[in-house]
């Protein structure tokens, strides 16, 4: 029963808008898993009902046997820190120093008190600046998270998350924001975490090319439906257009960001179907 | 910058390079230098405190610790003599309500005129608006002293001179509100984008034209949510004016609430009509808001 997440017939409606419409995704090892699907397509929903954020409307969420959408509580907040969540927009603390951004991270296990005088034990100091040092920014621990660059606030958002040592981590939209040079030292430290701590990763992508690069498995989602979930190689363009509602013109290198995908363009021709 | 950062291949926590330790040392040496001062902080906060109520605990002519069990008794005999006479309380609650009605019109037409006031004194002291940037202290000057000098004083002066009744207390609220408008006013100008300012300085406007148009767009929102809260706080104020002889619901309130009038039902339906004021213009700004906001965003989506 060890990292084993179940969703069940997940829906979220608001007012008469279904943004979830009965999704059922079965995960039995931790992988990467990439989400793909145009804006509205109930992406950043499904993610946020993951983490609590959002309540569902009606399905269920079984982790390791349990139903996460009944719990309340502290029982609710162990969990948001048992399911770290990235956003697209970092959602740091501006005013505050990297460290004690990455410090946050173990909220749920102080108390109030203590948090206010930030009163940190030394040792969680020192993982935290492992972690950052881990993502190569241990050298920006002292400055306000507000002075670093968007790639570099996105790796203090990961390490966070990390601080929470989480069995989870959903990330959503993380590299939206971002530019093609740090998308990529994001999306590659995301792989490096699944890799090597063996922990499940899913990820909202409004790209192709990212989800088929870095993930294990990718799950389609159009008008709040699952229309697809299977590996990358499964992934035909036929299928992609279907995804995003697309028609013929519709071609992955076009709305790639990777350096690399101007090359495949010019020297190729030929949009790939894989 | 983002070139030099990007992640290299390492082991979690096992091999912490030169470069970790140097960070760690100086983050936990910064981070004992914040609890110091904090803790120093704290200390001198807790020793104030309680060197301050002792002092004017000592000087209190009956004593504190003597007088605590006795807090509840006044609002107890007022609560109960009105839970007596609560038959009369419709009557009562229609007797005062034009004395209420003084009182808002005292506060609606005080914070009004403090507000045209306070925007005027906030754009002459805001650095980058003001008309005459060398006279921005002496416009700041005259705003604290507007602040300082209490409402009362002033409205005890002008009743003196011009009698009793509600001008007074208007020209009195009127005056500080001036003064606190028009130094959150200027706190929320320095906010406000320069840029449309330097465009209509660009086809000529004036500097009244550039600040109207220019400016009070932008900050029109803000000014508005101070000066509703200013029209509470306005309220209270002129019901406090009624006790020295401004009028309103303040006067009645001085009759009913001293001790041994036995009109302690008065003073509840009077505390009634007050409580609810406050809570139906409350309501009624967060309303306003709240259109302001959405017009601006269907405004933008059109």
């Amino acid at each position: 029963m060890n990292h084993v997440l179940h969703i069940d017939l997940l829906t979220k409606t608001f007012g008469h808008h279904t943004a979830v419409d009965r999704a059922t995704i079965r995960v039995d090892r931790p992988m990467m898993i990439g989400v793909i699907g145009r804006s509205g397509a109930g992406k950043s929903t499904l993610l946020r009902m993951l983490n609590r954020l959002e309540d569902s409307t009606s399905g269920a969420i079984r982790f390791e046997g349990r139903d996460v959408t009944r719990l309340a509580g502290a029982d609710k907040r162990a969990w948001q820190a048992d399911c770290a969540m990235i956003f697209q927009q970092f959602n740091l603390v501006p005013r505050m120093d990297v460290v004690s951004n990455v410090l946050h991270g173990t909220l749920n296990r102080r108390s109030t008190l203590a948090s206010l005088f930030s009163l940190y034990p030394t040792a969680d100091i020192h993982r935290a600046i492992d972690i950052l040092d881990r993502l190569g920014i241990a050298e920006h621990a002292p400055k306000r998270a507000e002075a670093l660059s968007g790639g570099q606030q996105q790796r203090v958002a990961i390490a966070r998350a990390l601080m929470q040592d989480p069995k989870i981590i959903l990330a959503d939209e993380p590299i939206a924001s971002l530019d093609p040079m740090n998308a990529q030292v994001v999306m590659e430290a995301l792989r490096r975490i699944h890799e090597e701590d063996g922990r499940m990763v899913i990820a909202n992508l409004h790209t192709l090319d990212t989800a088929r690069r870095y993930c294990d498995r990718v799950i389609g989602m159009r008008d709040g439906r699952i229309v697809f979930d299977g590996t990358p190689a499964q992934l035909t363009t036929g299928m992609a257009r279907e995804i995003y509602g697309a028609d013929a013109r519709f071609s992955e290198e076009a709305t790639s960001t990777e350096i690399e995908a101007i090359d495949r363009v010019t020297t190729r021709q030929m949009p790939i179907t894989a | 910058m983002a070139d030099s950062a990007i992640p290299r291949p390492r082991q979690a926590t096992s091999s912490a390079t030169r470069q970790v330790i140097v960070v760690r040392e100086a983050y936990i040496a910064q981070t004992r230098r914040k609890r110091l001062y904090s803790g120093i902080m704290l200390g001198v906060f807790v020793a104030l405190m309680a060197s301050g109520f002792m002092l004017a605990d000592s000087r209190n002519a009956g004593g504190f610790w003597s007088g605590l069990h006795r807090l509840p008794d006044f609002p107890a005999s007022v609560m109960s003599e009105a839970w007596a006479k609560r038959a009369e309380l419709p009557e009562n609650l229609a007797r005062y309500f034009p004395a209420l009605i003084e009182t808002l019109n005292i506060a609606a037409v005080s914070t009004l005129i403090g507000t045209i006031g306070g925007t005027l004194l906030s754009m002459l002291s805001t650095r980058g608006l003001a008309r005459w940037p060398r006279l921005i202290p002496l416009f700041r000057r005259i705003m604290d002293v507007m602040r300082a000098v209490p409402e009362i004083v002033i409205a005890l002066v002008l009743i003196f001179v011009l009698g009793g009744g509600p001008v007074p207390a208007m020209i009195a609220i009127a005056f500080h509100t001036c003064g606190a408008l028009g130094k959150m006013f200027s706190e929320v100008n320095e906010n406000a984008s320069l840029k449309p300012v330097e465009g209509l300085a660009s086809v000529g406007a004036n500097w009244s034209q550039r600040m109207l148009l220019g400016v009070v767009p932008q900050v029109a929102p803000n000014y508005l949510s101070y000066a509703l809260l200013r029209f509470e706080i306005n309220i209270r104020a002129s019901a406090i004016l009624g006790f020295v002889g401004a009028g309103g619901i303040g006067y009645e309130l001085k009759n009913a609430i001293s001790w041994g009038q036995g009109k302690y039902d008065a003073a509840a339906a009077i505390f009634l009509l007050l409580i609810t004021t406050i809570i139906i213009v409350d309501q009624l700004s967060s309303m306003g808001r709240d259109r302001m906001t959405h017009g601006r965003k269907s405004e933008m989506m059109a």
